[in-house]
């Protein structure tokens, strides 16, 4: 091998397409198709009591309008509860239509086809619904009061209650030589990808074929869904996810109604029919993410150490639970970070809310448990005069604990048992990044001149690579092109790259002839999805097995041609050749031509695979019983657990004592997914990780009124951070293999924003000397929470701030450019 | 997120533009760069039938600088008008506004006079305007006017131009030499509209304050410009406490909380860019009249 392309940090292939407007996401397709709007509840908890669609009638260039009476069968029926689970005793799914009841402000009740989407949303404002409208239940406090029901029957609104044990907790805080307890509380936000949802059906009346588009994280669960809900059989619905603009985790729900609505709509009319979701439509009926309240008991040593940990905590599910209770069993388990306390409760509480459905969002329920366990990591070394991150290493899990069992069952209901990860070591290269020993030093100096600032840490570890499996197909052309396919989706991630590095890696082929197809269910029907940080891990080594399957063909056929021992040979640059005689070779591509007996010559090449060619033996068939033609491999990756890849961050803010403005001055990550296939790549995951974790702590949330409306359903007022938001990042790896699949990766996508909230809460906790427990934080609520420790209504923090170990040697951090 | 059906008119003259809107009255709406009407029509907060778009008309497109004032046509871009080095000498404070408003793409569709028109209290250029003790040139099919800023904005979104009118132009008045401006803004992000903004302009004389005035963004429901003189006439630039107009501040202005800030912490972010802005446009007139000495020339 002369260069290695595992690891290597090459460009991404895809991007200059992608940047020259050279990408087809679902709206550049189906122009010649009809246009599907829909009426959306404006209210949060309604009876439908009559829908009057005669002055809509008139309206030239309308095709249809239907209501949940004129679905037939089972596209009539509630949609899928995709992940039941025991303890989730109260699932509810909605109509793809709704029947009589509407539960959030946007929620699907007339669809309307025309010939352009200007004319549906003409024959949508036509429409009368005639609502008797019920009281809804918004916010988690009203929820859990239960004294109004989002669906008459689920009593206290309860979808879920679930609790898991390790050891015995109360026993453990009544021996705790100290308790704590915090009440936490965490805002909604949502993922926000640039293309929202859309779905293009095409309906072929002579072979009674559906294909469908859809700008989905997993094509072929829309697939299997659809078929499903319009009684078709598999073999006569195709799934592709064209270029999608992001998902983030809220494609990965499906189907959603427009998946099942519009392909319905075209077998029904025999037209191609199309839905593009605005922005608007994106807010208020896809779905959103963390919202939660926590209260934590915890009881602890001298030391800091951790002796038993009482977590409860009551998750808003949103007015449905098609995903199940993925997100809060996520923030049950992966709340420990890369700690052991002595006895671990957890207990929560899903609960119905009368707002958009909640399934994962990037993090999925990370982020929340992170900002529970570091609020409460930071409350001990406050109790104890410690520093903040002495009593995270004396909880951490050491290395040679690993793999190290928690007893608890993770989302993919298997063990919550780490792999590998050196915490130490990680945390002795993030003080090092950020300088914290020298931190008090340059708070001194800072302060001296007027400013305040703040120093911040969080830890966390996530559970990557969640099975059930993947599959990867290869097969090589006989000019030598490599042609890849594995059934998940791509978003954005760089899969065209990745992949592509490891089959160039395996195979010993130039990168450049390596071209990635995902998320085409013609090309592989067998696949998951992507999400759970998964696709590097799942599909990567799929990947890489069917690879090394390719190649062992590829040798045992070349070894026969050359009459040598396939141990003999190595490929480099797609060229099969006797080690240390490369004279003696032939391409890869005349391989292929060998692999594939021929019966006609289609053009020079082929001539050589042709019957009268070369010296067949007579006694045996053109292709061995036991082999199949084509220079091809397929193969699957499932584990029997996820893996756990960790990190840790640190941030210092500055904080403005007249304004409360709050600035990020910088931010440093230490991060390890084991093994990395692109730094590159995995840089930007985490990059944009916390772009979206800066976000979620300092600008967005959902703004609902006590009606269900949701005041901030716009770029104008949900306040994603611009680029002038995002402080610079720093970044440093640790790569500590997975010993659990063959490339020893970890998963990187979720990582960067999972601690960002308790990063940033506990920068300004320490920068204004209280502590913070709601996230996210703006300017004006800091303002007010100062005048509300200035009237001592909040504590002060007991360690004394103003300590300076190391005098003489503040490091000033970069500041970014004053706006 | 689409709009209502709508006849689209593009008029080559002001004669044929003013012509369409005498003709549509009240069922018109004329469209200039678009930033502020276009998502208001596809989110179908207002669906006029007639669009009279401005865009072709010939002759709006100019910035004209004057001894006494700054014109700006219907059809100069807020970037035009930033980048304008003339109109910069002249009248600084329009760029130090400009850098604010939006972001760079939007700036490069969106106009001045459109901005003013919109009349949107979050916007920047009409507390400029009000500033400047600026002007706006009405057209109509029968008559032409000037319409004094006080008398324009009406309230939040209104002013008294008629439907039938077609602002071409606003003129911005020049400060008298020596004065110094500032304009300071909160955001809760870059370029977004602001949680409150503040003009300030300052003139000393003889090395003591003379004449010292605001305009506010975003915490009144009309431009205006307040007149802080007495506060501090007299006083030495590096010696006032810049603090002490708070009372009139808070006198006039009217903050409305909302989902980003509340109107508590608008006044307060008003006194404050109220204090800082001050002292800052002072600043810049003592410079201003240091430049004046050592270059003999006119002050800016
Ligand atoms: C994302 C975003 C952020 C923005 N942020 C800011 C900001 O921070 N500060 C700010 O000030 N603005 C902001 N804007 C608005 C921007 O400045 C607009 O350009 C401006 O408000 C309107 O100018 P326009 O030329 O686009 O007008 P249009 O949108 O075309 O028209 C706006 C209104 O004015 C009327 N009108 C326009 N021109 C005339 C005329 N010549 N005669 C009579 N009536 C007329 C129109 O009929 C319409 O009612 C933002 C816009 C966007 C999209």
């Amino acid at each position: 091998m002369t260069t290695s392309m595992f690891g290597a940090p090459i460009q991404r292939k895809e991007d200059p397409r992608l940047v020259t407007g050279g990408g087809r996401y679902l709206d550049d397709m189906g122009h010649r198709a009809l246009a599907a709007a829909f009426v959306r509840s404006p209210h949060a908890h309604a009876r439908i009591v009559d829908i009057d669609v005669t002055d809509a009638f008139e309206v030239d260039g309308l095709v249809g309008i239907w209501t949940h009476e004129d679905l037939p069968g089972k596209v009539g029926e509630p949609l899928p509860l995709l992940i039941p689970h025991p303890t989730l005793t109260h699932g509810r799914t909605q109509f793809a239509l709704a029947r009589d009841e509407v539960n959030y402000v946007g929620e699907a009740i007339v669809m309307v086809v025309a010939r352009d989407r200007y004319i549906a949303e003409d024959v949508c404002q036509r429409i009368r619904v005639d609502y008797e409208l019920l009281t809804p239940v918004v916010g988690i406090a009203n929820a859990r009061d239960g004294s109004a029901l989002v669906h008459e029957d689920v009593p206290g609104n309860v979808a879920c209650r679930m609790l898991q044990e390790v050891g015995d907790v109360d026993a453990a805080i009544a021996a705790a030589p100290h308790t704590l307890e915090l009440e936490l509380d965490i805002e909604r936000s949502a993922c926000m990808p640039m293309e929202g949802k859309g779905v293009l059906a095409r309906w072929d009346t002579d072979k009674g074929e559906l294909r469908i588009f859809s700008s989905t994280q997993t094509s072929t669960g829309v697939r299997a869904a659809v078929a499903a809900k319009l009684d078709l059989p598999l073999a006569k619905v195709e799934c592709i996810a064209p270029d999608v603009g992001g998902g983030f985790g809220v494609k990965i729900n499906h189907p959603w109604p427009e998946e099942v609505l519009i392909p319905w709509a075209a077998r029904l009319l025999e037209q191609e029919v199309k839905w593009t979701e605005d922005r608007r439509e994106h807010f208020i009926s896809s779905a959103h993410e963390r919202g939660q309240l926590q209260e934590i008991k915890v009881g602890f040593d001298e030391q800091g150490r951790i002796l038993a940990l009482d977590v409860k905590f009551w998750h808003d599910n949103g007015a449905y639970t098609p995903y199940g209770i993925i997100v809060p069993i996520i923030t049950s388990t992966q709340l420990l970070g890369p700690y052991k306390p002595g006895a671990y409760r957890c207990e929560f509480w899903s609960l119905y809310t009368n707002t958009v459905l909640v399934t994962p969002y990037r993090g999925a329920g990370r982020p929340q448990g992170c900002f529970a366990m570091e609020r409460t990591m930071d409350a001990i070394a406050e109790y104890l005069g410690i520093d903040r991150t002495e009593v995270r290493s004396r909880n951490f899990i050491l290395p040679e604990e690993m793999p190290y069992d928690h007893g608890l069952l993770f989302q993919d209901g298997r063990p919550l048992k780490y792999d590998s990860g050196d915490f130490p070591a990680s945390m002795a290269k993030l003080k090092a990044l950020v300088g914290w020993d020298d931190f008090a030093a340059y708070r001194e100096q800072a302060e001296a001149e007027g400013r305040r600032v703040g120093l911040g840490i969080g830890c966390y570890v996530e559970g990557t690579g969640v099975g059930p499996y993947e599959g990867g197909h290869i097969q090589i052309e006989t000019s030598g092109r490599v042609n890849v396919s594995t059934g998940l989706t791509s978003q954005g991630q760089g899969h065209e790259t990745s992949f592509a590095q490891i089959v160039a890696q395996e195979l010993g082929v130039p990168i450049g002839d390596v071209f990635v197809t995902t998320g085409d269910t013609r090309r592989m029907p067998y696949a998951v999805g992507t999400f759970a940080s998964r696709a590097a891990v799942m599909s990567g080594n799929a990947i890489a097995l069917a690879a090394r399957n390719v190649r062992a063909k590829a040798l045992r056929i070349a070894a026969d041609a050359l009459e040598v021992s396939a141990e003999d040979l190595e490929i480099v640059d797609g060229i099969v050749q006797v080690k240390g005689a490369p004279g003696t070779r032939m391409s890869l591509g005349t391989v292929s031509v060998m692999s594939n007996p021929l019966r006609y010559a289609f053009d020079d090449a082929a001539k050589a695979a042709t019957q009268f060619a070369g010296s067949n033996d007579p006694n045996k068939p053109p292709v061995a019983d036991d082999d199949e033609p084509g220079l091809e491999g397929k193969d699957f990756y499932s584990p029997t657990q996820a893996t756990f890849a960790n990190g840790m961050h640190a941030a210092i803010v500055e904080t403005d004592p007249v304004t409360a403005e709050i600035r990020v001055l910088r931010y440093c990550v230490i991060h390890d997914c084991g093994n990395m296939i692109n730094p590159m790549i995995v840089e930007g995951q985490v990059h944009g990780g916390v772009a979206q974790g800066v976000g979620g702590a300092l600008y967005e949330r959902m703004v609902y009124d006590e009606s269900g409306q949701l005041l901030n359903a716009s770029f104008m007022d949900f306040l994603m951070p611009y680029a002038s938001e995002v402080p610079h990042i720093e970044t440093d790896h640790l790569e500590t293999p997975s010993p659990l699949n063959p490339l020893g990766i970890k998963g990187a996508g979720e990582a960067g924003c999972i601690p960002v909230t308790a990063v940033i809460a506990s920068a300004i906790s320490d920068a204004e000397g209280f502590a913070i427990t709601s996230m996210p934080i703006s300017p004006v609520e800091l303002w007010e929470l100062r005048q509300r420790h200035a009237r001592g209504e909040i504590p002060s923090l007991a360690r004394p701030r103003h300590t300076s170990t190391s005098p003489g040697s503040a490091p000033v951090p970069p500041v970014q450019e004053a706006r | 997120m689409k709009p209502a059906p709508f006849v689209h008119h593009a008029p080559r003259s002001v004669a044929d533009a003013v012509a369409v809107l005498a003709e549509v009255g009240h069922d018109g709406k004329v469209l200039a760069g678009g930033q502020s009407l276009i998502p208001i029509l596809n989110m179908r907060l207002a669906s006029p039938a007639h669009l009279v778009d401005i865009n072709q008309v010939a002759g709006l497109a100019d910035v004209t600088v004057s001894d006494t004032e700054v014109r700006v046509g219907a059809l100069v871009r807020h970037a035009q008008l930033e980048h304008h080095d003339e109109a910069y000498a002249a009248l600084p404070l329009l760029r130090q506004a400009l850098v604010n408003v939006a972001h760079p793409v939007i700036r490069n569709r969106g106009t001045t006079v459109g901005s003013i028109a919109h009349a949107d209290a979050a916007g920047e250029m009409p507390a400029m305007l009000a500033l400047t003790d600026g002007v706006v040139e009405a057209v109509s099919a029968s008559a032409s006017r000037e319409i004094a800023v006080a008398d324009f904005f009406e309230g939040a979104l209104e002013t008294s131009l008629t439907p039938e009118e077609l602002a071409v132009a606003v003129r911005f008045r020049r400060f008298a030499a020596g004065t110094g401006t500032s304009f300071m803004e909160r955001a809760r992000r870059h370029g977004d509209y602001a949680m409150a903004g503040v003009a300030a302009a300052v003139r000393t004389s003889d090395g003591l304050i003379a004449d010292a005035r605001l305009s506010f963004v975003s915490v009144t429901d009309v431009p205006r410009s307040l007149d802080v003189t007495e506060v501090f006439a007299g006083q030495e630039p590096e010696s006032v406490d810049w603090s002490a107009a708070a009372d009139l501040v808070h006198a006039a202005i009217e903050p409305e909380g909302d989902i980003h800030a509340t109107a508590e912490y608008r006044a307060m972010l008003a006194v404050e860019l109220a204090r800082l802005t001050l002292a800052q446009a002072a600043r810049r007139s003592v410079a201003a009249h240091q430049v004046a000495r050592d270059t003999e020339g006119p002050a800016a």
